[in-house]
């Protein structure tokens, strides 16, 4: 299920006009999200620690609470350290953000509804969002602070060394569908969800959550956030950085937070396809009714990708919030003993399923068993049956608590009334 | 003027002003930094003509290896003298006249060699071949149809030489290989053979 069509022409792709349009459009996006994302941050946090978040500003959930921190960062005083390298120091933020944004230009939101189709999208979103260790190193050194110059380091070597089981396991998919252009490779995964790269075999089951974690840990996220690990090193590299500056570099992370989500939405998660429907509305609307049916069937498809990336983008949160950080050794004992030797095993078995595997099928009375065929069937039937179980288990009835227990402890207090071993 | 030539001017304009900036900033950080811009716009230039694939391998190995090594090095280990490059005006001169030839020898050879002149079908072929990476993996793999082909100086037609990159490649990535294994191995702990006078064991 190839794209047909383009929703927005070709002649209208190379006009100077769309280039404008398109990063304004983009850019709104990602600050958008990035708005959303921090009171997002916020409130997920807040729950996880039993709290309630932001509850004042903006009515009873606080949405307007970006909105406050935004004003007070912008009044900040725009202070530069005495022994800061001037040239350096202002120029570090620029290169996380420039290197975030431009990534999206190749990132498909919709059927044909992308900045610019790329032969190479995925391969030229990984060499921009590669750049972006530049701000990391050059924000360290021109602080002239010792916490931001040890920060940067450990940071700009585990970025570094993260890219590569990054890049191997963008490899896979990009093996199973056959090209490099991220429209064509979601247009392959349309119909039902069974269709999807994450349920096509083994490999990129496993594919898909080391390139989560790599990925994670190029956004310089927990567990791998040593950069801004605040009970050490104050505030690693943007340590002396206030205000502005500093709200550039978090734009930049959460925009390459979504970046990370939206190559995994795209190459595992089946992209801007509903995963419900046996085909693609764009496609179906455009056989129906041309060029407006092409538009309105994307209506659907751009907040189905928007709300896979905001859906990975709380999943890094989630964990965030939940797990401890890594001490920098185990940062790289993990990519380098753990992660790369997977990935590439993952890259050679997937080499032999697309040879060899892919090919077998067998015949039973009259109906033809393959082994994708299984595989793809049973792996998404099986993760449904588990999500489901698990939502039940999350849902079930509470016990009654002992008498005499009042509140949310559920186990009666030890010393309630008798003292352990004196009668 | 149209948006094309403009853009190649403002491109090019940035990385010629980097370069230049690279040989006069007297900080070695910044002179890291300004080789940034300039690699950076050098991958701007390859996608103006249209190679995509070649200009994101550019960012992909220069900007985020290449520079990465340098710039850890150069910050790492600037000490003393090489913090602050003060270049005399002696280096000036000599510099200024060696780069001064080299470029007019580079002008002048490209003016006056006759270069094929492209017709629409080789614009219409290049332009297809640039964009599309499956063609650019079967050049790799020699097949025939996908190599590609234009004029070779003293041959009057068009010439295909079926040439597979493959092996090539495959020796360089060996020679990467023994690189890498030889950097480790260079850059290993030693263990320390002699006692520091003074010390009893």
């Amino acid at each position: 299920m190839t794209v047909p069509f383009s929703t927005i022409p070709e002649a209208a792709q190379n006009h100077w006009l769309w280039a404008i349009v398109s990063v304004n459009v983009l850019m709104g996006f990602m600050l958008a999200s990035a708005i959303f994302f921090v009171w997002l941050e916020r409130k997920v946090s807040g729950r996880i620690q039993d709290r309630l978040g932001p509850t004042r500003v903006g009515g009873k959930y606080g949405w307007l609470q970006t909105i406050a921190d935004g004003i007070k960062l912008l009044c900040k005083e725009d202070s530069i350290p005495g022994a800061a390298d001037q040239f350096l120091f202002r120029v570090a933020p620029y290169f996380a953000i420039c290197g975030t944004f431009v990534a999206f230009l190749a990132l498909p939101f919709g059927n044909g509804i992308v900045g610019r189709e790329l032969g190479i999208a995925v391969f030229f979103m990984l060499a921009v969002l590669s750049s972006e260790v530049f701000s990391v190193i050059l924000a360290g050194y021109g602080s002239g602070s010792k916490w931001a110059l040890f920060g940067g380091i450990r940071e700009a070597a585990q970025v570094v060394s993260y890219e590569v089981p990054r890049a191997i396991c963008v490899l896979i998919p990009v093996i199973v569908a056959g090209t490099l252009n991220l429209t064509e490779a979601v247009g392959q995964q349309g119909g039902f969800f069974w269709n999807w790269y994450i349920f096509h075999d083994p490999f990129t089951f496993i594919a898909f959550w080391v390139f989560f974690i790599c990925g994670t840990s190029s956004c310089k996220r927990a567990p791998f956030d040593l950069a801004e690990a605040e009970s050490e090193l104050v505030a690693g590299f943007h340590t002396e950085y206030s205000g502005f500056r500093w709200l550039l570099f978090f734009m930049a992370e959460y925009g390459s937070m979504f970046a990370i989500s939206g190559i995994a939405a795209a190459l595992f998660m089946g992209g801007w396809h509903t995963g419900l429907l046996p085909w693609d509305p764009a496609v179906k609307l455009n056989e129906l009714m041309g060029w407006p049916g092409a538009i309105l069937g994307n209506l659907i498809n751009v907040p189905v990708f928007i709300l896979k990336g905001w859906g990975g983008v709380f999943v890094m949160m989630w964990v965030r919030w939940t797990l401890p950080r890594l001490r920098i050794d185990q940062v790289m004992m993990t990519c380098l003993k753990y992660l790369l030797p997977i990935s590439c095993f993952l890259l050679i078995a997937i080499c032999l399923w697309q040879l060899v595997i892919d090919k077998l099928e067998w015949q039973v009375g009259g109906v033809t068993l393959s082994v994708p065929g299984l595989w793809k069937y049973g792996s998404a039937l099986t993760c449904v049956m588990l999500i489901i179980l698990w939502v039940l288990k999350l849902l079930r009835t509470r016990g009654v608590s002992p008498p005499g227990v009042t509140g949310w402890a559920d186990k009666a207090p030890v010393m309630a009334g008798t003292m352990v071993g004196v009668k | 003027m149209s948006l094309q030539p403009f853009l190649f001017y403002t491109v090019a304009a940035l990385t010629g002003l980097s370069a230049i900036m690279v040989v006069v900033t007297q900080n070695i950080v910044r002179a890291a930094a300004w080789l940034l811009f300039s690699l950076a716009g050098t991958a701007g230039i390859y996608f103006l003509l249209g190679s995509d694939f070649i200009g994101a391998t550019q960012l992909i190995v220069y900007v985020g290896g290449t520079l990465v090594l340098v710039v850890f090095g150069v910050m790492l280990t600037a000490q003393g003298p090489f913090v602050n490059l003060k270049t005399g005006a002696g280096e000036w001169a000599m510099s200024l006249i060696v780069g001064v030839a080299l470029y007019t020898t580079l002008a002048v050879s490209t003016l006056v060699t006759a270069w094929p002149t492209s017709t629409e079908e080789s614009r219409l072929r290049d332009e297809r071949s640039s964009t599309n990476v499956a063609l650019l993996g079967q050049a790799l793999m020699g097949v025939k149809e996908a190599t590609p082909q234009g004029m070779v100086p003293g041959v009057n037609n068009v010439v295909r030489v079926q040439m597979s990159y493959l092996l090539p490649f495959e020796i360089v990535s060996v020679h990467l290989l023994v690189v890498l294994i030889g950097a480790a191995y260079l850059a290993r702990a030693k263990r320390r053979a002699h006692r520091l006078p003074g010390v009893t064991n």
